[in-house]
This record gives structure tokens, sequence and C-alpha cells, in this order.
């Protein structure tokens, strides 16, 4: 008997038909992927299942009972939780306090009994293995750690379905592994799953039983063992799929960018970067690996002007940059896609053609004098998304209007459309899908081939090596090895963790003998 | 460069240089506020009506004259509204017979005697213009500018100086320095708030705040000192002729090229903010502040940019009641325009356009309001009541939403996909 069984799901919002006739099952203990690209339907389903939204027809059935979702209070009610992609806590406040929040238990009425609810998290924590301090505050705590605590949120309401929206999305390899873990002991004490995503490797590594859904339908479900990588991504993307980066030897010319001693303290005023060396030639790509929160974004903020630096020197073809403004260091052809695309990518409320333009909007022939010059920036905006495939109704929507693969899109298209000569990639597929992935990857290497110089800052290994024809290892805010493209994970894992290069064994250098892994 | 697969063509939309999305940024947004007066006045009514003693009367008796009641409660909320904008628009066929008249007889004293009120409105609604685009102006760079009432002081005070220091100035010399005086007074009192944001990172809320007091007490000092006009009373001297904004017509009706003014600053502030890099960066950093760092623009500079524009509006706008109405200031002499301009930006959804529609409305009601008091005997508050109500309502859209069953916004649909 199925936990959960959502029959003929349909909901349509003005213009997009987001679900049509979805069938889905969740079997006790089981781990049911859900599998999509961005925009495929998935987040709709579970909203609906949230109570979030009304299905326009379709009926959800909880232990074989027909059930009418009001909201996410009688989801909770009925044992669905949910984590959500874009965490729900409040910084300032304790482990304990946010799990209290919006459910709080108190003594006489009014006091909050924290120490009961603290208990309660130490009893959880123990029996999943979450390792959560009750009393650490949420703004400490590294972003492996806060997932944890939204999912003690949902086990504290004594949920048995759980659902998991992108929950790798924002973690490191290290980190996944943990999550994967707790999942495996959540199911052992009888919770049932649905797993959001649009990793192809992680289903495969971790589902029972996966469903595809596509533009808003149910295309297919199976079973691990019997497809692999590459059938579910045609199934997702509905053509066939390259997965692996097709690129040639690269042929490296003069130094771009040359990074010397440098020192950078990050927003707080902590030391984040020290004395860090690093030279990116035109031509190749190079791409810094690590653990999040080893220096990397404060190197990429200190290179393009976004944070100041402490001591040492930045040449950009020679050119000191080091005390140079963003706008000095982008005029001298150095392209940014940040890693945090709604943060500083773009403006979510200005329409795509200004965003388009988001750099270049003073410059001729976007402006002349101060007059913006409409007609051209809504041609180069037509033109962009043509050029760039960004999947969107008009050029004049709001950015926010986007998903999140065509907005890192729409950044793309803006960064890559000027002439560049360094182009700095940090997390350039962060949380996107498969066939975007695919057309990222292929137009920084085409950039390569261009002969710009690339250094991309990425937490997905897989991504590193698949891009990278030097990976330099960063590690507490140094460089601490490069190695050279063919490199294999588990030399750059131990690098990672903080291994000394002259203490790695011999026998993680070299690939292991079993068949060639696939990227991805 | 041209391409037919993608839906947006750029020239469709954009060959006519008026654009509307920019206007209201849909339709979705203009029907918000228009909803918003709407519901306010409906409220208003029922406030009118619950207060009128002869219609709790008639409501006593319901049982025996059920039809009394609500004839009752019609005549109230008639007669109060009627007045109201009998008061500030002017009764249509007032203004259709002194047309008559003016056109069979050449003798205009009835046809301005019916627009009389339509001036007043007019005449109230023209600061309103200037401090409503003074808020908004900030709203759009991301501050609040609290300040406009200091602003606008400091700039009536300037104006005002300007205007009766300076004698036998030719007018098209005199009237421009007059209004210059009034945008540098207001435009350093919104700097030095800007600066110390810029600077220091203290909050633009506060710090207008407190400019606003230094204002007051410093205009008090300067018309019980300096700038007193000899005699007993704070006020100042009048001004020159030759500073004062001319008048459309004779005496009593004061609507003067102030408005006219207005109306082309509120262009020109939409010409900045939209079709020009200056106001794409005060956009931008209002909009996204990390984004326009990202993006290498100076968002130091552009809070000190918008603060100075916006003290400068206000100032023009202190200037405009100055040079334009009065003549002289005295203590006390701001009614909140100041105040109002916020209320007038949040309605008019920080769009100059939007602020002029705004600016009118409130010129409407509070030129209207005396009038209802002494015909109707409804006090002039119900006016602020109305003013309140739809400012709520604009600043809790959700409400407007459930009241009328509105959908949201479309965005908040597809954003919410995958």
């Amino acid at each position: 008997m199925p936990v959960l069984e959502l029959r003929g799901i349909t909901k349509t919002f003005p213009g997009v038909k987001a679900n049509q006739d979805i069938d889905l099952t969740l079997e006790k203990g089981e781990i049911h992927a859900l599998l999509g690209e961005n925009g495929a339907g998935k987040t709709t389903l579970m909203n609906i299942l949230y109570g979030l939204y009304k299905p326009d027809k379709g009926e959800i059935l909880i232990n074989d009972q027909k059930v009418d979702i009001e909201g996410p209070n009688d989801a909770i009610a009925r044992g669905i939780g949910m984590v959500h992609q874009h965490f729900m806590l409040v910084p300032v406040m304790t482990v304990t306090e946010n799990v209290m929040l919006g459910n709080e238990t108190t003594k006489s009425g009014v006091f909050l009994d924290r120490e009961k609810v603290a208990q309660r998290i130490r009893e959880i924590s123990d029996q999943y293995g979450l390792e959560v301090d009750p009393n650490a505050y949420i703004k400490d705590l590294p972003v492996g750690i806060q997932q944890r605590v939204e999912i003690i949120k949902v086990l504290y309401r004594q949920a048995d379905i759980l659902i998991l929206d992108e929950p790798t999305a924002v973690l490191t390899p290290q980190e996944v592994d943990g999550l994967f873990k707790i999942i495996h002991s959540l199911i052992a004490s009888g919770k049932s799953l649905i797993f959001i995503t649009h990793k192809l490797k992680e289903v495969l590594h971790i589902a029972n039983r996966i469903t595809v859904l596509r533009l808003g339908q149910v295309v297919g479900s199976a079973i691990p063992g019997e497809v692999d990588e590459q059938k579910l991504a045609e199934m997702m993307v509905g053509r066939e799929v390259n997965l692996v980066v097709e690129k040639k030897i690269s042929q490296p010319k003069e130094v771009v960018l040359k990074v010397k001693d440098l020192h950078v303290n990050d927003e707080r005023g902590n030391p984040a970067v020290n004395g860090l060396n690093l030279d990116v030639h035109a031509g190749e790509v190079v791409g810094v690996a690590g653990v999040q929160g080893n220096g990397q974004t404060e190197l990429v903020y200190a290179l393009t002007g976004l944070l100041p630096l402490k001591s040492g020197t930045i040449h950009l073809s020679g050119k000191d940059i080091h005390k140079a403004t963003p706008r000095q260091i982008i005029e001298q052809g150095v392209a940014h896609v940040p890693e945090d695309r709604q943060k500083h990518g773009l403006v979510l409320s200005f329409p795509l053609l200004d965003n388009m333009v988001l750099c270049t909007y003073y410059k001729s022939p976007f402006a002349r004098g101060v007059n913006m010059q409409e007609k051209v920036i809504a041609e180069n905006g037509s033109m962009l998304v043509k050029q760039f495939d960004v999947r969107t109704p008009s050029i004049f929507v709001a950015a926010s209007t986007l998903s999140g693969g065509n907005q890192q899109k729409v950044i793309v298209a803006r960064e890559f459309s000027r002439p560049i000569k360094l182009l700095i990639a940090s997390q350039p597929t962060r949380g996107l899908d498969v066939g975007s992935i695919e057309y990222i990857h292929s137009r920084i290497i085409e950039k390569r081939d261009e002969g710009t110089a690339v250094l991309v800052v990425s937490s997905e290994l897989d991504e590193i090596i698949a891009l990278s024809d030097r990976i330099a290892v960063m590690y507490r805010g140094k460089i601490v090895d490069i190695l050279p493209a063919g490199a294999t994970k588990e030399h750059l894992g131990l690098l990672m963790a903080g291994v000394k290069p002259e203490d790695i064994p011999d026998s993680a250098k070299k690939k292991s003998a079993g068949p060639v892994e696939k990227v991805f | 460069m041209t391409d037919k697969t993608v839906q947006a063509n750029p020239s469709e939309k954009k060959d006519n240089k008026f654009d509307l999305r920019q206007v209201f940024e849909g339709s979705y947004n203009t029907l918000l506020p228009l909803l918003a007066i709407f519901t306010g006045l409906v409220i208003g009514a029922i406030v009118i009506a619950g207060t009128d003693v002869t219609v709790i009367a008639a409501w006593k008796n319901f049982f025996q004259a059920p039809g009394a009641a609500f004839a009752a409660t019609w005549t109230s909320i008639a007669t109060a509204y009627g007045a109201l904008f009998g008061g500030s628009l002017g009764n249509p066929r007032d203004i259709v017979a002194g047309i008559q008249v003016y056109f069979s007889t050449g003798d205009s004293a009835a046809l301005l005697k019916a627009i009389y009120p339509l001036s007043e409105s007019l005449t109230t609604a023209t600061p309103y213009i200037f401090a409503g685009l003074a808020v908004a102006v900030g709203f759009r760079c991301g501050l609040f500018n609290i300040g406009a009432e200091g602003q606008f002081f400091m700039g009536a005070l300037g104006s005002v100086f300007v205007g009766y220091s300076l004698q036998g100035l030719p007018a098209f010399i005199h009237l421009p320095l007059a209004l210059l005086g009034g945008i540098a007074a207001g435009a350093i009192w919104g700097a030095i708030p800007g600066y110390l944001k810029a600077r220091f990172g203290a909050h633009e809320v506060v710090n207008t705040i407190m400019m606003n007091w230094i204002g007051f007490r410093l205009s008090d000092w300067l018309l019980n000192g300096p700038m007193k006009s000899p005699g007993f009373r704070p006020v100042t001297r009048n001004i020159a002729e030759s500073a004062q904004l001319p008048h459309f017509f004779a005496d009593p009706l004061r609507v003067n090229w102030g408005f006219i003014l207005a109306l082309l600053v509120a262009w020109l502030i939409y010409w900045l903010l939209f079709k020009t890099t200056i106001g794409f960066e005060i956009r931008t950093v209002g909009a996204n502040p990390d984004a326009a760092k990202y993006a290498g623009v100076n968002i130091v500079r552009n809070f000190v940019l918008a603060m100075v524009i916006s003290g400068g509006l206000a100032g023009l706008s202190g200037a405009s009641q100055v040079l334009g109405v009065d003549h002289w200031v005295g203590q006390g002499f701001s009614a909140g325009y100041g105040f109002d301009a916020i209320a007038i930006a949040l309605l008019g959804k920080s769009h100059p356009f939007g602020v002029v529609l705004a600016a009118l409305l409130f010129g409407v009601l509070r030129g209207g309001a005396t009038r209802m008091q002494s015909l109707a005997g409804i006090p002039v508050d119900i006016i602020s009541i109305i003013q309140g109500l739809v400012i709520v309502f604009v600043a809790a859209p959700d409400i407007i939403r459930w009241l009328y069953r509105i959908r949201p916004a479309e965005k908040h649909a597809l954003q919410s996909r995958g």
C-alpha cells in the first residue's frame, strides 16, 4: 500500500501548463526521485502536495485516504514535511529557536521552553546521525548543517513523508555524502522520501525509483539498475545529450592574469585569502577546486574589484589592477559570471533587455551621451536571447520571471558578448539542469578556444575536471597544488581535504583500472 | 540583427517614444491604485453617513420607514461628495453657462467664477507634484526621503530670499534665479543626509527627520531675525513682482505657471529616470545595490545624487508655493506638503506620471474639503481619513486583491515553476 498517491494532477497557470495529468506513487520506506529540468513542473507538483497551490484537477491520497490539502499547516498535520531549496531559517536565532518557530513549546503558557525542545533536537540528531548542536546560531553554521536544521524542523513536526527540493544544489561533495547517509538512516526508520533533483548521478546513486518529468508531464519512470545517465538525460531533455565536454588540447599563450601573494579579508574582516599565487594564460581554463568557504569567493571578489585587497598584487596583461574599481576592471576586458546570480548577476525587477546591458549601458552604441538608445538596447536583447537560447516569452519581461537556468544564460550572454580577455566564472552551473550545463560548458570552452583566459571556480569537482586544463586546489586561502587536466578525483579530494601534496600516496594519483568515469 | 523567431520584436513596441510599459508597468499595477482610491471613497462614505445625526435618526426608525433610512443615507453621502467634488472641480453646468456667456457677451466673470474651484485644486496640486516627485526619486534609488518637508521649507526660504532681496531685475532673470534659489536650498538640505549615508552609512530615514527639525528651527530663527520684515509678525517681506510665477487669470484665481512647470518637471524626471544612463544607474542602485556594484556603478555617488535631486525637487515645491501663491513666508508655512508627498509617491508607484495623477487627486480632495465642510457640515478631517485609507490600501495591496478577488500577478505564478 503506497503512503502517498497522486492521481491525474493538473495545474495550469496563465499561459503555462505546469502539471498535466501527473500520476505518482510513493511506497513506504522508498526514495522516489523526481527528475526534470528547471521548469519541468517538479516544484509546482510539490507545492500542490504541500498545499501551496490547489490543483485544477486530480486527487491526492495519503494512506489510501483521499485528502484535500488546505495549506502547509494542513500538510504538516498529515505528516508531509518539505525541505526547501532555499532555507527558511532566521540567521540570528539558534537552532532550537528556529525549530520551535511557529510551533513554540511553552512553560506556563508564555515562556519558551527551550530546554525541552533542545532535548528533543538532540534525540532526533542522535537517532539519525545529524550531529547538530541545538544551541548554535544559524549564521555560524555551514550550509550543509543548516540543511540538517531544516530536516530537523520537519522531523520535529513528526513528518513521515519528506520532500527534499534540490537538496544537493548548495552542498559540497563531502556534504552530499553526509546528506545521503542521513537519508539512508531516515529510510531505515520507516520514513518515505521524495527527492527532487536534476542531477543524474545522484539519482542513480540514491533513488529506489525515478520518475522523469518534462514540460509538466511524466515522460517515464525507471529503476536505477536498468538505466544509465545517458538514457535519463535523454528522457529529461527530450533529445540526445552530450554529457562529456568535448575539447581539444589547450594552446596556452601569454600570461593574462598574474596574482602574487594575495591577501584578502572577507566581508566581516576575517582573513580569507592568505598569500595566494596564481597565473592564468590566454587560451587555457584554470579550475579552482576546493571545499566551499576556503577563500574562493573572496578571491573572485578581489579579482573583480568587489572586495579590497589587504596586500599583494594583481596584474592583468601586465597592468596593475590591485586598486582598480569594478568598472575599471570590466573596461579592461574582464567578464565575471558571479557565484550568486540573483544577488550580483541580475537586477531581477528589470526587464531582460536592461539586464543584458548591465555593465555596458553607458557605452556606445547603447548610450549617446546620457541618452540611452532604447532601440539598440532592445535589438541587442533580442539578438542575445536568440543567440544564447534564453527561453523567455519576451525581452520585456522581468528577469525574475525566468527559471534559474535561463537567468544564468542571460548573465552568460551579457558577459560573453563583449570583447574580453579574462573570463572569471564562479559556480557557472550551480542549480542548473543538464541541458543548460551542457550549453554553458561548451560556451566556456568556445571562449577558451578564442584565446580568452578562463578561471573557473566551482565546488562541483566533476565540473572542474570536465572544464579545466589545469586544476588549482584551494585550501584555507592558498593554492596548495596545481595539477594537470588528467588528475584523479581521489588526488584532488585529498588535497581539498587539506592533505599536503607531498603526503599524497601514489595510489591516489593513478586512475582506477575500472571503466573510465563519465563526468557529471 | 533582426530576427523573426523571437516574439519580442523591438520595433513594434519601441517605436512610440511614449512607452506605456514604463508608465504603469502593466494594467495590473494601474488597477490596484484605482481600486484603492475607490475603496477609500466607499469607506469614507460609510464614515460620513455613520457620523451624520440625521442618518442615525433615520435608521433608528428603520422599521417604521425603511425607505427614509436609505434616502437619508443617500442624501448625506451625495451632499458630502457633491460638495467635495463640486468644491474641487466646479459645477459643470456653471462652467458651460460661463462659456456661453463669455462667447456671447465677452464677459468672463461668470466663467472665472465657475472654474474657481478647479483653479484652487490645481493650485494645491502644484507643490504636491514637485514634492511627490522628490520622494519618488528617492524611492527609485532605494532611499526613503522623509525630509521632503524640511527641504520644502528650505526651498521656500531660499526662493523668498532671492525674491525679495534682489530688486529691479527683469522677470526672465529674476524668476529663474528665485526658482534656482529654492532648488539649491532644498538640494543642500537633501545632500547632507545623502552624503552622511554614502560616507558613514548613516541611515537616511533618521538623518532626514533630523534635518527636518534643524530646518524648522532654522526657519524660526531666520523669520524672527535676519529675514524678518519690519513689523511685529515673524514673516518675510513680499517678493518682487519680477520673481512671481505669473497667474493665468485675474484674482482670486491663483492657478499659475507653477502648474505647467510641475508638469514639465515631471516629464523631465521621467526622461531622467527612464531614458538616461543617470536614471539607469539610480534605478539599478535602488533595485539591487549588489548588482549595481558588480556592474561598476558608483553607489555612493548615486546615493548623493539621488538625494540632491530629491532635495532640489522638494525645494522647488516650496519655491512654487512661495513664488506662485503666497509671495512671502511665515512661520508654519507648510501644510505638511513634504509628508503628504510620501503618500503621493506611494500612490503613484514612484513613477513621475503616477505621481502627477496622485498629486491631482490630493489637490482635488484638499481643494474640495473646505467647501464640503461649509456646505455639508462634514469636517475636513474626513479627507485625511480617505487619504489615509487610500494609502493603507496602496501599501497593503493584498487587502484590495482579497476584496475584489484579484489573482496575484502572473509573474508570481511563473516564478514558482520548476
